[in-house]
């Protein structure tokens, strides 16, 4: 078990090596060129205005959200799903309960215009 | 087996993985999506750089190691140049649990069998996401921001009907590893049992990949390139590993859970899995070539309001038949 995440540690930490790799080759060999306008943030070629860095649509945030809700529905349905075969009929409507819950707030989500991109 | 062969062993296992899927997935996938949508459009496509036109991506790519790379002036120069770090990492990181065929004896030929592998490629497969947001805001590029924004509401709005199409999958094996799943389809594929998984499967799959209908994250007509409009030269080709690293992962994962993996009559197991996988990778070119673009409203009402009510019933008839079928 702490093998099988000691491979995973390896591949994680020898993949980021790997991808690091290229850049280091560019970093050596790319040429360099240097004048203020090509430091400049693409603005399909007219001079930038002001930052990205502002205000944006607040429906993004609604979705990440609702996304959490039913993320963690996911997560507890996994280990749910791996003993389900055996157990009886208890653990259907056990889950159905579970299930029936969330759909109920994803109505809400629903009528209350949560998922309306306005 | 002592520490420094286990050691050595996972390190190889790393690097042939990394250079596999740089080469089969990013170059051989690049020129492939050139040769079909070329076909599609009935054009011919790049021809002249090796025989029909094979090398050409090896041809871009050293073209792209000889460019200057550039930091905005504006950027977060931090989440900037780590960002191009993330989004292939992740990508690579689905590739530990997937079942590439069988090696002598039967042994199935994995990084590693995690008993939790599933769900460790839903994990790392949404890991992503987290990339692209990195690049959309550390470029402070409001074409960028405004990719990277995209992609997170639509990654996450797809990753659930997914998560539901996993989820039956994991109930009819009884397991969360791989393996086990492949194992469990020696009878016949789940896409036999389960065809409405699939298909949430595969629809989610283009999701999270960004790829047309739902390629809002960098479409080109209205974003430049989306979150890596200020990427440059490797770095650029960086985020292009990433995608189609991305893409053949979540097409090898349809492979592993519904189309029985490496399972198949007559040729050897590593050449179904391959067969079987680029057949599935036409379906998201053929895809990307035939439909338009989503609007981004319709993109996730599809999501929220179609795919997810689907993938619930779908996942409480399965667990009633398995339930009626089991007693």
């Amino acid at each position: 078990m702490l093998l099988d995440w000691g491979y995973v540690a390896v591949f994680a930490i020898v993949g980021a090596g790997m991808v690091a790799l290229p850049l280091l080759v560019i970093w050596l060999i790319s040429p360099r060129s240097n004048y203020p306008q090509k430091f400049e943030t693409y603005e399909s070629g007219v001079p930038t205005i002001g930052q990205a860095w502002s205000q944006f649509n607040v429906r993004y945030y609604l979705f990440s959200l609702v996304f959490v809700v039913f993320d963690v529905e996911i997560i507890y349905l996994y280990p749910w799903a791996v003993i389900y075969r055996d157990q009886g009929p208890a653990a259907f409507y056990d889950a159905l309960i579970f299930l029936g819950i969330l759909a109920l707030g994803l109505l809400y989500a629903w009528r209350k215009g949560a998922l309306e991109w306005v | 087996m002592p520490w420094y062969l286990e050691l050595l062993r996972a390190i190889a296992g790393t690097v042939l993985i990394f250079s596999g899927v740089a080469v089969v997935a990013a170059m051989f996938g690049v020129l492939l999506e050139r040769k079909i949508s070329a076909w599609i459009q009935s054009r011919l496509g790049p021809k002249h750089v090796g025989p029909q036109g094979l090398l050409q991506t090896i041809a871009d790519t050293l073209k792209l190691l000889q460019k200057e790379h550039i930091v905005p002036r504006n950027a977060d120069p931090t989440i900037f140049a780590s960002a191009v770090l993330v989004v292939p990492l992740a990508a690579l990181l689905d590739y530990v649990v997937i079942p590439f065929g069988t090696a002598g004896g039967g042994r199935p030929l994995i990084f590693r069998d995690l008993n939790i592998g599933v769900l460790f490629f839903a994990a790392t497969s949404a890991l992503v996401v987290v990339g692209i947001l990195m690049a959309g805001w550390g470029s402070n590029n409001k074409y960028a921001l405004l990719g990277g924004l995209r992609s997170a509401s639509q990654m996450v709005s797809y990753e659930i009907p997914m998560g539901l199409a996993l989820i039956t999958v994991a109930m009819l094996a009884g397991s969360l590893s791989t393996v086990k799943i492949v194992d469990a389809q020696a009878h016949w594929w789940y896409v036999v049992e389960q065809p409405v998984a699939f298909v949430i499967f595969l629809i989610a799959a283009t999701a999270e990949v960004n790829r047309v209908p739902f390629d809002l994250v960098e479409a080109e007509s209205e974003l430049v390139a989306g979150y890596f409009s200020e990427y440059t030269g490797m770095r650029f080709a960086l985020f292009q590993l990433g995608e189609y690293g991305e893409m053949f992962a979540m097409a090898a994962m349809a492979v592993t859970l519904f189309l029985g993996g490496w399972r198949g009559p007559v040729l050897p197991p590593v050449l179904w899995f391959v067969i079987k996988l680029y057949a599935l990778i036409f379906v998201f070119m053929w895809v990307r070539w035939t439909l338009p673009r989503f609007r981004i409203d319709q993109l996730l009402g599809f999501s929220w309001k179609v795919l997810i009510p689907v993938a619930l019933a779908n996942l409480v008839v399965t667990a009633y038949v398995v339930m009626i079928v089991h007693r």
